[in-house]
């Protein structure tokens, strides 16, 4: 399991555990969390899955399209992600995530 | 009779999101979606792809797990088909004959596959492509290689001609019209998609016209055209557009006709009665003021968003920007904006790189852009085109210059 703390856009505080080989996108959402739009499916084709992450360990790549969404919104921190393209894995570092503005 | 504070008729993109953003908005009342099929609310995009391709789950593919809606107090009712609206009584009729109250109505039941009418339309193996059982019928055909006809060069035509390339069909797209995409995109994006496809082993049939369809045992084994050319078929999918599902809500006395006429806040012209979605026909800033009705998940999305504000007291005007996209092949086309009534279309990037931008302006303004494997412009023109940004046409059109870096001075 992943060990979790989400903050949403009222400021509240989510902390749980997730079971890996979803998407933190899929996690947060399932989780009851509303904030998370992720209108085109985790396909990284919108960027309604904004968030900002915190890891002691370093995270996946990022690839040139999900930076390229990033860009066009006017939220972008330098731990922005897309939440659809972050995978939870066995043995992952707790993450702490923000969900960012909506754009 | 039973009865809810909300009632949502059809649990797709549209209802579901409506129902969520009720319980974000606070809205404490009962909320129920009446829903005609089976299923839980699901994405339907994947359904002409990687569903389709057997490399995701169905149960990826539901908007929320089931054990969401029970924590959330949304009851959804499957196999609930609603026929008629009483908008004086406030309740519904079910298929069933069973009655259903309501405080108020919103209307989500998008639309339904039109359907040819020429001989052999009825055919058995003659598919069309809106849900999940007619997904799962095409998907038990494709494990055999066999003729597929596809009708209609939209985009779940071409989607599904790309799906079953790739599962080693041997492929035949006819379209009606002089190109494929006629209806939403440009030409230089027609003829681009065209050529992808036919590399890749389709072959694309413009103009055509369709006479019949000839079979044995019940079942298609040729399209027939006009010309008198027949084209064996094993199978064929159409994908010809789909009819909104609003005859209730018309004879009920809402306005409308191609869809339900909707206002800014997406309430119908019958009191109480909201409607969002595919079905859903208003006015988008994005179409210079024009009637549209948007067949996508941001619309569905967006609408009842809006809606659920409206039902819960909290009303805000629905003005977001359209925007879409598809993936065929190792292609990612993304839309932004309504390209209706533009005046000009430049082409940035480069085409035999398969990595180029549509730009489409109205007197100086971009109002859309189709972008192909091209998400850096698609991210900033959604930002231009939202702030009815002035574009310098001849930077625009030089691929090498940042699409945010070419504003008119």
């Amino acid at each position: 399991m992943v060990d979790l703390v989400v903050i949403d856009r009222t400021g509240a505080e989510h902390k749980f555990a997730a079971a890996p080989g979803m998407s933190l996108m899929e996690t947060i959402r399932d989780q009851g969390i509303y904030d998370i739009k992720a209108l085109c499916g985790g396909s990284c084709s919108c960027a309604t899955c904004h968030v900002y992450v915190d890891s002691e360990a370093p995270l996946s790549a990022m690839s040139e399209d999900e930076d390229d969404l990033l860009d066009g919104t006017s939220e972008r921190q330098k731990n922005s992600r897309l939440a659809c393209q972050v995978i939870l894995a066995e043995g992952m570092a707790p993450l702490h995530v923000i969900i960012a503005p909506e754009d | 009779m039973s009865a809810s504070d909300v009632l949502i008729v059809g649990g797709g993109q549209a209802g579901a999101t409506a129902a969520i953003t009720l319980r974000q908005l606070g809205f404490t009342g009962s909320v129920v979606i009446l829903e005609a099929t089976a299923e839980l609310p699901y994405e339907r995009p994947p359904l002409s792809k990687d569903y389709m391709l057997g490399q995701r789950t169905f149960e990826t593919c539901l908007i929320r797990p089931a054990r969401f809606w029970a924590e959330q107090k949304i009851d959804i009712l499957t196999n609930a088909a609603v026929t008629a609206i009483d908008p004086t009584r406030q309740q519904v009729t079910l298929a069933n004959g069973r009655n259903f109250g309501f405080g108020k109505l919103l209307w989500a039941t998008g639309g339904t596959p039109r359907r040819l009418t020429c001989p052999g339309a009825d055919l058995a193996s003659v598919f069309t492509l809106h849900d999940k059982k007619d997904a799962d019928a095409i998907a038990a055909k494709l494990d055999v290689p066999r003729r597929a006809v596809v009708i209609g060069g939209g985009y779940i035509g071409l989607e599904m001609a790309a799906v079953l390339r790739k599962r080693g069909h041997h492929v035949t797209v006819l379209e009606a019209q002089e190109r494929v995409l006629a209806r939403v995109a440009g030409e230089a994006l027609s003829r681009f998609i065209e050529a992808e496809h036919r590399a890749h082993g389709v072959e694309i049939r413009l103009g055509a016209q369709l006479r019949e369809f000839r079979g044995a045992n019940g079942a298609v084994t040729s399209v027939v055209l006009v010309n008198g050319e027949e084209l064996p078929a094993d199978f064929v999918i159409t994908g010809i557009g789909i009819v909104p599902v609003v005859a209730p809500l018309l004879a009920a006395g809402a306005a409308g006709g191609n869809g339900v006429e909707v206002d800014e806040f997406c309430a119908t012209s019958l009191p109480g009665i909201y409607a969002a979605g595919d079905g859903a026909r208003h006015h988008n800033r994005f179409a210079q003021g024009e009637w549209v009705r948007l067949e996508s998940v941001q619309n569905a999305t967006d609408q009842a968003i809006t809606a659920a504000h409206a039902i819960a007291g909290q009303a805000k005007p629905y003005e977001a920007l359209p925007w879409f996209w598809s993936n065929q092949y190792d292609l990612r086309l993304q839309s932004a904006g309504l390209n209706m009534g533009h005046d000009t279309a430049l082409l940035r990037g480069d085409q035999a790189a398969r990595s180029f931008a549509i730009l489409y302006l109205r007197e100086g303004r971009l109002i859309a852009l189709d972008c192909v494997n091209r998400t850096k412009d698609y991210a900033a023109g959604k930002a231009l085109v939202s702030s009815g940004a002035r574009l310098d046409a001849s930077r625009a059109a030089d691929g090498n210059i940042p699409l945010k870096e070419t504003l008119a001075g």
